[in-house]
């Protein structure tokens, strides 16, 4: 599949070796007092893949992804990122060595316009220090330009080039996730993570974003997790499918195999009508 | 030649890097190269002594005002210790000069990497403190700090305080107000700047970013803590710096001034100049250092009038009232502060006489 609206820079002059992500979670278990969050996860995703994590609410996903992402820390078990134990790692040094995240409520900078929510995320890719950056030297100058352009490249990714200058508070719901995936998109993640993307969407704003996200992992190689509530979605976009209840993982494999998993069907789907 | 901007009805920008322009305009340059000229070429010529004094005041009250801009309108962390960051910096520069024999242009910005230092250590309690208990924790900073200006007589000279030899710089002494009203506003102009600089730059976005959301920056990429810390150490640095400039031009300190009246007069200033934006710091600091002048005059006019002692007494302690009162307008009427005034003026002008 080729992308028609141009190629951002970022997914075509970077070395695999660069974007390579493999992600390894062992064992990993999580409580908040009695309440145990995760229990016994185990979890992997490879360079390259798109892995779903579906589940009812309150089964943990988003506790997964903030453990993933630092935000949590786990009592148990092993997550390691490209053979890096991260458990214990802050969320600003998980994000410098390529995990980038989407939150399920929004977690946007509402008061500013889109494109500096995009420009925050290439913090960590502006190499200069305070001394240069007080003179705003032409080094400085040079390299702001630089990021605008490689922004402006996922604006056309995303097309967003009608709000690029848009306070994010004034747009829509479903704009806003979008706006969200591209600061993610900016921070140049190994590994996207995105918590319910869908989420608050009308028909017509998910499909883009299905097309995006296909798009991104089929044609920019993009290693992603999904956790998502959309089941159709979940089941027509990813190859490999986990499903989580109070906690444990009680299945994964292909869509085909989950969705006819005994116990996804009673734990989750409650019915088998409703994915038919 | 280039075709110059005046006002755009919309964005004719041709470029990425014309977004970076602190104006974007040619007509907002050509504003500001004016007011440049007029502030240096004119104003110290035509002001008669004691208004150059005022102006020097809110020249380097300005200084201190960007910086603590900075700090809270940028970064979001409160600070109740600026007059004794303020405080520092005077006594730092005063001890240079008299104890260390540091000449002019070394002894103040010595002065202000002591007083940023100073600052980051009270800063250290924003790891884990926001909001109210941050104020409160920068409070005990401020006491801290008094306390040891007046107890450490060794170094300070205690209640007396410190004699400031006269400064000279490049061999011109600046005794005299005009002398120092160049040296105030060329540092002035100078850090702020420097201000506008970090702000459009990473820096100043990480700032805005912990501001408005300090999860959401870790997820940027940005350490959070050393950030917060960093802008305790700019801002000070602001303060140190204007206040060693205000121990050389009033050449005699002692720790009465630096109390948290003052710290509390800085946050007034940004807060009634608008949060968040640089101008707006300065056009507080006019504001608060006129509104001060007036109250004065007025008390001593009223005390000469001889029949009206009584209303003086009593408007004295007007001062603080009037404070409170412009403080709580402004928060209810126009929160955004004067700067938002400015813009609202300046876009009425921008569209006469067609201003639907
Ligand atoms: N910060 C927290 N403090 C206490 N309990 C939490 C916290 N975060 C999540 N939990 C609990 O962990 C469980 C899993 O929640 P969550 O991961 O948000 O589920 P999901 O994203 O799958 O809907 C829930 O029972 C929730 O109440
Ligand atoms: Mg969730």
């Amino acid at each position: 599949m080729k992308a028609f609206r141009g190629e951002p820079s970022i997914f075509t002059s970077a070395r695999p070796e660069d974007r390579r992500a493999e992600l390894e979670v062992k064992n990993l278990t999580l409580k908040f007092g009695g309440i145990t969050a995760l229990s016994k996860i185990d979890l992997n995703v490879r360079d390259g893949e798109l892995v779903s994590i579906i589940g009812p609410n309150g089964a943990g996903k988003t506790s997964l992804l903030n453990s993933i992402t630092g935000y949590y820390k786990p009592q148990e078990g092993q997550i390691s990122f490209n053979g890096q134990d991260v458990i214990g790692l802050s969320t600003h040094h998980l994000t410098r060595i390529g995990i980038g995240r989407t939150y399920q409520n929004i977690e946007l900078f509402p008061g500013m316009t889109v494109l500096s929510n995009m420009l925050l995320a290439r913090h960590v890719h502006c190499g200069y220090h305070v001394g240069k950056a007080s003179l705003f030297l032409k080094s400085v100058r040079e390299e702001e330009v630089r990021h605008r352009k490689i922004l402006e490249e996922l604006i056309d990714f995303l097309e967003m080039q009608a709000i690029r200058k848009q306070l994010v508070g004034s747009l829509p719901y479903g704009m806003r996730k979008r706006v969200e995936l591209g600061r993610a998109l900016a921070l140049q993640p190994r590994l996207l993570v995105l918590d319910e993307p869908f989420a608050g969407m009308t028909l017509e704003e998910k499909e883009d974003m299905v097309r995006f996200l296909v798009e991104l992992n089929e044609a920019w190689n993009q290693t992603m997790i999904l956790v998502e509530h959309d089941m159709s979605i979940v089941m027509s976009i990813s190859k490999r499918v986990a499903v989580f209840d109070f906690g444990v993982k009680i299945a994964e494999g292909s869509p085909d195999f989950v969705q006819n998993h005994p116990q996804v069907i009673k734990a989750y789907l409650g019915d088998t009508s409703k994915i038919e | 030649m280039r075709k110059l901007q005046f006002h755009p009805c919309g964005s004719f920008k041709t470029s990425y890097q014309q977004d970076l322009n602190i104006f974007s305009t040619d007509f907002g340059r050509l504003w500001m190269g004016i007011s440049i000229v007029l502030l240096f070429g004119v104003v110290p010529f035509i002001s008669s002594a004691y208004i150059l004094y005022v102006v020097n005041n809110i020249g380097i009250y300005a200084i201190a005002a960007v910086g603590l801009n900075l700090l809270i309108g940028f970064t979001g962390q409160i600070s109740l210790g600026h007059g004794a960051f303020f405080g520092v910096g005077a006594y730092a520069a005063a001890i240079l000069a008299t104890k260390g024999g540091f000449p002019f242009f070394l002894a103040v910005p010595i002065a202000g990497v002591v007083s940023a230092a100073v600052g980051m250590v009270f800063g250290l309690p924003s790891a884990r403190l926001k909001h109210l208990y941050l104020c409160i924790a920068t409070l005990a900073g401020q006491f801290i700090i008094e306390y040891v200006l007046v107890q450490w007589e060794g170094l300070t000279g205690g209640a007396q305080g410190i004699f400031v030899p006269s400064a000279t710089l490049f061999g011109i002494n600046l005794g005299n107000d005009r002398a120092f009203f160049y040296v105030i506003f060329g540092c002035f102009v100078l850090m702020t700047w420097i201000a506008v600089n970090l702000i459009r730059t990473r820096i100043g976005r990480a700032f805005i970013a912990i501001r408005d959301n300090d999860r959401a920056a870790e997820g940027m990429g940005i350490p959070v803590f050393p950030y917060k810390l960093l802008s305790f150490a700019i801002s000070s640095f602001y303060a140190g710096f204007a206040g060693a400039l205000f121990a050389f031009y009033t050449m005699s300190i002692t720790p009465e001034p630096f109390n948290l009246w003052l710290s509390i007069q800085y946050i007034a200033m940004i807060i009634i100049g608008g949060l968040g934006s640089i101008p707006g710091s300065v056009f507080g600091v006019i504001f608060i250092v006129t509104l001060n002048e007036v109250l004065s005059h007025a008390t001593e006019y009223l005390m000469n009038v001889g029949v009206s002692t009584g209303v003086a007494i009593t408007i004295a302690p007007l001062r603080e009232f009037v404070y409170g009162l412009a403080i709580v307008l402004f928060i209810i009427f126009e929160p955004k502060g004067l700067a938002e005034v400015w813009r609202i003026v300046r876009s009425n002008f921008r569209l006469w006489p067609f201003s639907y």
